[in-house]
Order: structure tokens, then C-alpha cells, then sequence
């Protein structure tokens, strides 16, 4: 076993290739990839239909086995893996499912039982550490009922406890929040946030929705046909010239037609209670406009973009252009 | 011709019925019991070795699995379409290997047992695939064997499925018993055929219909209830 030290890389996977499929009906769903993934640290992939989000995860815990390249989980490579050695690697690493996935001829505590029978693990050991990780995910007295007699944020809940119960150290998501209400999707973010602070658990997960991504992670990957287009810490990422994640995140919209300068803002955890917009009319002498602006604030965060129309000469828009940067704001002047 | 004005007449009535019935409970009791163990296990295995199953590789090899599934799908379809009477003639040197004879009760349970098998094992199979292919992999993440995934995923799931393909069954073989019974399987088919039939009387016939109406909503009710309370989709 190799230590946790926080830091140190938890899944790396480099140059994985899949393709599906041959001749003119072939489909290359990986191509190339590579991804890394920190101990302890939340990891979105992003992408639209068809990027090849599901096949990756699915290489992770060897549900899809790769044409070629590495997957290193905890210091195993799990492309090679088989038999028994395989499914105690699986025990490693948990996984939950946009549909859930659970038995409908169990119980609510059966289902997260079924976790620890695979494990090996005695009745009353059973028992118990079902009811304990229920508790953990809020689903106290839920034990007996059936899922169908469940909600859908309540199933999800049912889906983390069993895929926690064997205490892995990596935690797959394949779009564990598509099929859940806006409201519900928050409450099972933050409790895949708060379980993998509180349990030290890397989790890697996949969604097409931008919002998981910027309520939940600590890094992100692009990914489109097959290949991962960007990936860092999405606060890097977001001060990025022309990233991706950062249109993508608070979509600005299109420049509309004017004969001013046009500037984005990113502010990215700066607590904007600074009028940074009416100090630098104030002390430029410009009539700021504001074209467009996507900001929210996350986890008590203020973060997002805004766009500025600064009219007048070059060298005032480029004084306050200056200054704003001083201010420890991240500038792209668009035009 | 039997004496409907004979005072024995419905007392012996009585004694025939029952005394096929217990007969066909044997008779159908047994060849289900061989039914389920061996249906069940070849609807299994005609799902789980499909291309993409769970055991479409057996024993590490790709073409032994695709071999048992073909076999095992033409068998099926073989033992689906012969029609009952002409397996069952076909049977008797088999059946009097099994059994030392081919007629009688016992006798009886080997057409019934392999009539019955291609019967199930088509419901086995209609109601495993129903289970979703999600519940399978969910098991696979958490590191299940094929064997854990087999009896505790797609059969535990199945079994509300299962339980109507039962009752469904049993159905069939109370009505195969009776046909065998003609030919001098036992049972209540005997007593219709050669009480009824063969010595003109309809209170036997009678008797006999009625009873076999009555075994089958019973059989049939049963299934159904079974599996309304076994299922909690
Ligand atoms: N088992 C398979 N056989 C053939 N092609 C497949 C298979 N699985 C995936 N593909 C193809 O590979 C590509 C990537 O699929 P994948 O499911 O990984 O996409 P995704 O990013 O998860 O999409 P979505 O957001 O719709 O779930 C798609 O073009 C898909 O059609
Ligand atoms: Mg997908």
C-alpha cells in the first residue's frame, strides 16, 4: 500500500485509447487520454454526448477494458487485472449511476448489505456497518423500506451508501445527479463533497451539467470526441486565456457591436464587496458598461465573469486595465 | 357402463377422483421439481451466454460460450415445437430406461420433466432479461463474482417473474398429465379416459373437468398473488 499523502496522485491514466467496434462503423470513444487525478481531490469531466465520459470512468474500475495505455488506481494497474485480484482492486473503488442501480427485491439496508456480502464480511458486521454509512448519508429509518418507495435524491443516497460501505478510497460517479431535480442535485453534491472531506475519498465523476462542475469541483478536463481538450484546478482553469471550462462555465454569450474597448472580468473567490466597477468609473473618468455578467457565489465564493465596455482613448482604457489588475483581478481584453 | 343406480355409484365416484388426483399431484409434483432445477438453469445460461453476458466467456473461452448458448437455444426450440403426444411416444425407449417401464405415474414424469424444461426455461429467460443491465454492472463495480452475480442479482430479481412462469407451468403440466393419463399415464386424464370415455359416463367426465378447472385457478391464482407480493418494483 502506498501512504495517503494529500497531494500525491490517486488514478493517473495516460494514453488510453478505446475504439469500438472496426472497419467503417468503428467509433474511437478514447482517444489518447491522459488524466490525473490528486488524492483526496474532487474531479469533473465535462463534455457533450458522446465525448467519451462514460467509456473513461468506465476503464477506472476495469468495466471497460482499454486497446491500449495505463490506468493506475492507488498504485495498481487495473488493465491487467483479473479474477480475484480484480474484484478486490473493485472493492477499492466505489461507483454510483445516473439510474441508480439498485435492487428492487431489497431493502434499502440489503442493498448496502449486498456491498459488504461481496466483501466477505459477517452478518452482525454486516448490520451494522449498513446502518452506520445510512446514517452517514441522512437516510436514518430508511433501513426497511424498498427503493420504489424511495424519491430519487433518496435512491441516490442508497447508491452512496452501498458504494461507501466496503470503505473505498475512490468514489466513481457516472451522472449520478442527470435524473435529479435542480434542488436535489445540490443537497447530493455537497454530500458527495462533505462525505469525501470528512472520509478523505477521491472521487472522480462525470456530468454533462456545468453547474456540478463549479459547485463541487476542485478540478476539471474538457473532453470532446474521444480526447481531453483542458484540464487543472478549475480556479486555474477559469484564468485561462480562452479556456473552455471558463466560457463554458459563465457563458458571457456573443460580443455585440461596438467601437469601444470590451474587457472580461474573472473574478474568482475575491469577495467583491469592493465596487470594483463604480471605483474605476469614478477614478478613470470612463462610463462603464456592463455587456454581459455570470457570476454566483459558490461555497460563500464570490466567482464568475463580467464583461465591460470601456468607451474612450487607449490610454485611459489601458490605465484602468492596469489597475484593475492590481487589484488581483484576472483581465482579458477581448477587442 | 357403469350403474348410476348402483348405491356404491358416487362413493366410488368420489374414491376414483381423488385417487387420480393424488396421482396427478405425484406425477406433476415430481416432473416439477425436476422442471425447475433443470429450466431454470438452461434460462440462465441462455441469457447469461449471449454475446456481451456475463458468461459469454466460459471457462476463459469465447467459443465455448457461444457454443452452449447455440446448443442449448436449438434444444429449446426443438423440445418447444415437437407437439406433447408425439414426444411423448418418442420418449418410451428413453422413459423405460429411466424408469423400467413407460407407463403409470412414474412413468410418466419423464415426458412431462422434458416438456416442461423448454417450457420454463423460455419464461426463465423472458423474465432474467428483464432484470437491467445497470443492476449487473452495479455488482461488477463492487468487485461480485459471476456466481454472486447470477444468483443474487439476475435471479433474486427475476424471482416475481420467475413465480408467474411457475404457476404458468404448472398450468401446462396438469394439462400434459392429463394427455399421458390417456395413455396410461394414471391420473385424473386416465380416469376421464377410461371412466368417462371408454364406459360412457358423464359424471366421471364431469367430474374430472370440473377438478382440473378448479387445479388451475388455483395454481394460477397462486402464481399471481405470489408475485404481486414478492415484487416491490
Ligand atoms: N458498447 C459500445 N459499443 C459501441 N459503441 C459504443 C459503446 N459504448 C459507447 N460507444 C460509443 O462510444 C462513444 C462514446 O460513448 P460514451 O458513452 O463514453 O459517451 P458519453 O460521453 O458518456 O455520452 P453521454 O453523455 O451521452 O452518456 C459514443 O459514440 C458511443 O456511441
Ligand atoms: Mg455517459
Amino acid at each position: 500500500m502506498i501512504p495517503a499523502t494529500t497531494g500525491s496522485t490517486m488514478i493517473s491514466v495516460s494514453r488510453v485509447s478505446k475504439t469500438y467496434g472496426s472497419g467503417a462503423a468503428a467509433v474511437r470513444a478514447l482517444d489518447d487520454v491522459s488524466l490525473s487525478v490528486s488524492r483526496g481531490e474532487i474531479f469533473g469531466v465535462v463534455g457533450q454526448s458522446g465525448a467519451g465520459k462514460s467509456t473513461l470512468i468506465r476503464t477506472i474500475n476495469s468495466l471497460e477494458r482499454p486497446d491500449s495505455g495505463s490506468v493506475l488506481v492507488d498504485g495498481r494497474e487495473m488493465t491487467t487485472l483479473s479474477g480475484a485480484e480484480l474484484r478486490a482492486a473493485r472493492h477499492n473503488i466505489g461507483m454510483i449511476f445516473q439510474h441508480f442501480n439498485l435492487l428492487s427485491s431489497r431493502t434499502v439496508q440489503a442493498n448496502v448489505e449486498l456491498s459488504l456480502e461481496i466483501t466477505g464480511a459477517g452478518r452482525p458486521a454486516r448490520r451494522a456497518r449498513a446502518l452506520e454509512i445510512l446514517e452517514l448519508v441522512g437516510l436514518h429509518g430508511k433501513a426497511q423500506a424498498y427503493p420504489a418507495q424511495l424519491s430519487g435524491g433518496q435512491k441516490q443516497r442508497v447508491g452512496i451508501a452501498r458504494a461507501l460501505a466496503s470503505s473505498p478510497s475512490v468514489l466513481l460517479s457516472d451522472e449520478a445527479t442527470s435524473a435529479l431535480d435542480p434542488e436535489t442535485t445540490r443537497q447530493i453534491l455537497d454530500l458527495i463533497r462533505e462525505l469525501s472531506k470528512d472520509l478523505g475519498l477521491t472521487v472522480l465523476l462525470i456530468t454533462h451539467e456545468m453547474d456540478v462542475v463549479k459547485r463541487i469541483c476542485d478540478s476539471a478536463a474538457v473532453m470532446s470526441g474521444g480526447r481531453i481538450l483542458e484540464q487543472g484546478p478549475v480556479d486555474q482553469l477559469l484564468t485561462t486565456e480562452k479556456s473552455l471550462l471558463g466560457q463554458a462555465l459563465f457563458p458571457l454569450g456573443e460580443i455585440p457591436e461596438t467601437s469601444s474597448a470590451v474587457v472580461e472580468i474573472t473574478f474568482n473567490g475575491v469577495t467583491t464587496d469592493r465596487p470594483v466597477i463604480a471605483q474605476l468609473a469614478r477614478k478613470h473618468g470612463i462610463d462603464v458598461g456592463i455587456l454581459g455578467a455570470a457570476v454566483e457565489t459558490i461555497h460563500g465564493r464570490q466567482t464568475g465573469r463580467t464583461r465591460l465596455e470601456l468607451p474612450g482613448d487607449e490610454l485611459t482604457v489601458a490605465g484602468a486595465v492596469e489597475d484593475l489588475r492590481s487589484q488581483g483581478l484576472f483581465v482579458e481584453v477581448i477587442k | 357402463m357403469i350403474d348410476r343406480n348402483d348405491p356404491y355409484f358416487w362413493a366410488d365416484l368420489l374414491d376414483t377422483i381423488l385417487k387420480g388426483t393424488g396421482e396427478t399431484f405425484y406425477t406433476v409434483g415430481l416432473s416439477l421439481l425436476f422442471t425447475v432445477i433443470f429450466g431454470l438453469a438452461t434460462g440462465v445460461l441462455l441469457v447469461a451466454t449471449e454475446a456481451g453476458g456475463l458468461l459469454s466467456k466460459l471457462f476463459g473461452s469465447r467459443a465455448l460460450g457461444f457454443f452452449v448458448n447455440r446448443v442449448l437455444d436449438v434444444v429449446v426450440n426443438i423440445g418447444r415445437s415437437v407437439p406433447f403426444i408425439i414426444l411423448m411416444i418418442l420418449l418410451i425407449p428413453f422413459t423405460r430406461l429411466l424408469t423400467g417401464s413407460f407407463i403409470g405415474p412414474t412413468a410418466a414424469i419423464v415426458p412431462l420433466t422434458i416438456a416442461g424444461i423448454p417450457f420454463f426455461a423460455r419464461l426463465v429467460e423472458i423474465g432474467i432479461r428483464e432484470v437491467p443491465v445497470g443492476l449487473v454492472e452495479a455488482a461488477q463495480s463492487l468487485g461480485a463474482t459471476r456466481w454472486t452475480i447470477l444468483t443474487k442479482v439476475m435471479v433474486a430479481e427475476a424471482v416475481p417473474a420467475l413465480a408467474l412462469g411457475l404457476s404458468t407451468t404448472v398450468v401446462g403440466l396438469i394439462g400434459y398429465s392429463a394427455m399421458v393419463g390417456a395413455v396410461g399415464g394414471g391420473g385424473l386424464g386416465d380416469v376421464a379416459f377410461r371412466y368417462g370415455y371408454q364406459r360412457y359416463s358423464p359424471e366421471y367426465m364431469f367430474g374430472v373437468v370440473i377438478l382440473l378447472v378448479l387445479l388451475v385457478q388455483v395454481f394460477q391464482s397462486l402464481g399471481n398473488f405470489a408475485a404481486r407480493r414478492l415484487s416491490h418494483r
